[in-house]
C-alpha cells in the first residue's frame, strides 16, 4: 500500500514539474518578444556555447562515423553491398544519429553548464541583485540563454554530422581504397530534402529543449550550494529524456508527411 | 553612535505587513516608519523574518497582505517598469555582496546604468561614474578585477559601491558585517555612515550585530515573533528590563 503511495506521490510531483516548466515555457514566449533585446547577451551566449561544445561535437562526431562504418562495413560486405555505405551513413547520420547525439553531447556539456550557472547565481542572491537593480533577470539570463541553443544547435548538429560523414570516409578510403569525390557523390546523390528538413527542424526543438530545462532548473534552484549540483544533474537527466520524447514525436510526425 | 538629525518626513511606510510560507507566519502584521535621513536599525534573531521583510519592501517577495509604501508609492500597485524606476531610488546592499561572478568589478557597476537612461539620460561613458562610486569606498585600484581575487570586505564595499552607483535615496542593508572581522565591519560602518552624509541616504539596516546597531543606528526596532515588539533609540532599549530585549543585548 505505502509503494502505491508513493508511486501517486512521484507522479503528482512529476505532473507538478511539467506544469511549471510549461509555465516557465510560455513566460519566455512572452518576454522573448518584448524590449529590451539583449543582443548582445545574446550574441555573447551563442558564442561561449558553441565555442565550448565545438572541440566535444568534432571529437564525437568523428569517432561515431569512423565506428559506424567499421561496424557496419563486415555486414554489408557479406551481403555484397559495401557501395550502399556512403548512404546508409550519410542518411542515418543526417536523419537520426547526429541530432540526437549531438543534442545529448550538448545537454551534458550546455545544459548542465546553464543549470549550475544559474543555480549558483540563485543562491549567492546574484539573480535578486539583478532584480533589484532595475534589470529583468528573466530577460537578461533565461531568454538569451534558450534563444541561443535554440539557435546554436543547429550548427553544431550539422558541424558534427560533416565530421562524421569525413570520418566514414577515411575508413572506406583506407578499407576500400574509395576516393574522396566518389564517396561525396554517393553520400549527396543519397540525401533528400525529405531528410534535411525533418531533421534541420527537430534539432532547433532539441536546442530550445537544453536551453528551457538548464534555466528552468538553475532559476528555481533551492537547497542552497547542494541545490546547485542537483539543479545541474537533474537538467541533464530531465533534458535526455525529453530529446527522446520530443525526437520520437518528430519521427512520428515525419513518417505522417512521408505518408501523405 | 550616530549624532546626525533626521528630518520627520516619512520615505517609507509599512502597515500591518504579513507573510507566510504554508503554516509558518514569518511576518504576522508588521509596522514601521522610516525618516528621510534616519539609518532605522532592525534587530532580531536569525529566522525571526527580518530578510523577508527587507525583499517584501523591494519586491523581491511578495507579500501575502498589508502595505508598502516607498515614497507615496505602493509597491504592490506598481507594475513592472515603474518598479524597477522606483528601484533606482532604492540601493540594497546583499549579506553575501551578491557580486556577479563572471564581470569584473568595472563590469559589475556599469551593469546597474544601463537600463536607467531615464533617470541619468544616455550614459556615453560610465567611467567616470563607476571611478566615483570606487572612490567612494576606496577600492578605485581594483577596476579591473574579478570578483574571485577579491577579499571578503573587498567585496562588500564593491558592492556598496554598485549600491551607489544608482544615487538612490534609500539604502538597504542586509546583515552588513556579518562574516567580516571587527576591524573590516568596522570599516563598513564608517563607511556607510560617511554615504550617509555625503549622500544624505536613508537607511534600514539589518543585523543582529550590536555594535554594528549602536554605531549606526538613530532608531531601533526589534522583530520578534514577525511583529515590531519595541522600537526606540539604542539607549532606550539597552536600559530595557523586557527580558526579550535584553537577550539581544547580554
Amino acid at each position: 500500500m505505502n509503494s502505491i503511495f508513493k508511486i501517486i506521490e512521484l507522479f503528482k510531483s512529476f505532473l507538478l514539474e511539467v506544469g511549471e516548466l510549461s509555465y516557465f515555457a510560455g513566460r519566455f514566449f512572452k518576454e522573448a518578444f518584448k524590449s529590451p533585446s539583449e543582443f548582445k547577451e545574446f550574441l555573447r551566449q551563442c558564442f561561449y556555447m558553441g565555442n565550448r561544445s565545438l572541440l566535444l561535437v568534432a571529437v564525437t562526431g568523428f569517432i561515431i562515423g569512423l565506428v559506424f562504418t567499421l561496424q557496419s562495413r563486415p555486414t554489408l560486405q557479406e551481403f555484397g553491398a559495401v557501395s550502399w555505405m556512403p548512404s546508409m551513413v550519410s542518411i542515418s547520420l543526417i536523419r537520426e544519429i547526429g541530432p540526437i547525439i549531438t543534442a545529448l553531447i550538448c545537454a551534458g556539456r550546455i545544459g548542465s553548464g546553464i543549470g549550475a550557472e544559474l543555480g549558483s547565481m540563485r543562491v549567492t542572491e546574484q539573480i535578486d541583485a539583478m532584480e533589484v537593480s532595475g534589470t529583468n533577470p528573466f530577460k537578461y539570463l533565461v531568454v538569451t540563454r534558450i534563444l541561443a541553443t535554440t539557435f546554436m544547435l543547429p550548427i553544431l548538429v550539422f558541424f558534427g554530422d560533416t565530421i562524421a560523414i569525413f570520418g566514414s570516409f577515411l575508413v572506406e578510403n583506407i578499407k576500400g581504397n574509395v576516393s574522396f569525390l566518389l564517396y561525396y557523390n554517393q553520400v549527396f546523390d543519397a540525401l533528400e530534402f525529405g531528410d534535411l528538413i525533418p531533421a534541420t527542424i527537430k534539432t532547433f526543438f532539441f536546442g530550445f529543449a537544453i536551453g528551457l530545462v538548464g534555466c528552468f532548473k538553475g532559476y528555481y534552484c533551492k537547497k542552497g550550494t547542494a541545490g546547485v549540483g542537483l539543479a545541474a544533474n537533474s537538467a541533464v537527466v530531465f533534458t535526455s529524456m525529453l530529446l527522446f520524447i520530443i525526437d520520437f514525436v518528430a519521427v512520428f510526425i515525419t513518417d505522417i508527411f512521408y505518408d501523405l | 553612535m550616530n549624532t546626525s538629525t533626521p528630518n520627520q518626513k516619512a520615505i517609507i511606510e509599512i502597515k500591518d505587513l504579513k507573510k507566510s510560507y504554508g503554516d509558518n507566519h514569518v511576518l504576522d502584521g508588521f509596522n514601521m516608519v522610516l525618516n528621510e535621513g534616519e539609518n532605522l536599525v532592525i534587530m532580531g534573531k536569525s529566522g525571526s523574518g527580518k530578510s523577508v521583510m527587507i525583499k517584501c519592501l523591494i519586491g523581491l517577495e511578495e507579500h501575502d497582505s498589508g502595505t508598502v509604501v516607498i515614497m507615496g508609492k505602493d509597491i504592490s500597485e506598481l507594475n513592472r517598469e515603474e518598479l524597477d524606476d522606483l528601484r533606482t531610488e532604492v540601493g540594497f546592499l546583499f549579506q553575501g555582496s551578491a557580486l556577479y561572478d563572471s564581470m569584473t568589478v568595472r563590469e559589475n557597476l556599469e551593469f546597474p546604468l544601463r537600463r536607467h537612461k531615464k533617470k541619468f539620460g544616455k550614459i556615453t561613458d560610465t567611467t567616470p561614474l563607476v571611478m566615483e562610486a570606487l572612490e567612494n569606498v576606496g577600492l578605485a585600484h581594483t577596476i579591473n578585477l574579478m570578483p574571485e581575487e577579491l577579499s571578503g570586505g573587498m567585496k562588500r564595499r564593491i558592492a556598496l559601491a554598485r549600491t551607489l552607483i544608482l544615487q538612490p535615496k534609500i539604502i538597504l542593508y542586509d546583515e552588513p558585517t556579518t562574516g567580516l572581522d571587527p576591524i573590516t565591519a568596522k570599516e563598513i560602518l564608517l563607511l556607510m555612515m560617511s554615504i550617509q552624509k555625503k549622500y544624505n541616504t536613508s537607511a534600514i539596516i539589518i543585523t543582529h550585530d550590536v555594535d554594528c546597531a549602536r554605531m549606526i543606528s538613530n532608531r531601533m526596532i526589534l522583530l520578534v515573533d514577525g511583529i515590531n515588539y519595541i522600537e526606540g533609540t539604542f539607549e532606550e532599549l539597552s536600559l530595557s528590563t523586557d527580558p526579550k530585549v535584553q537577550a539581544f543585548f547580554k
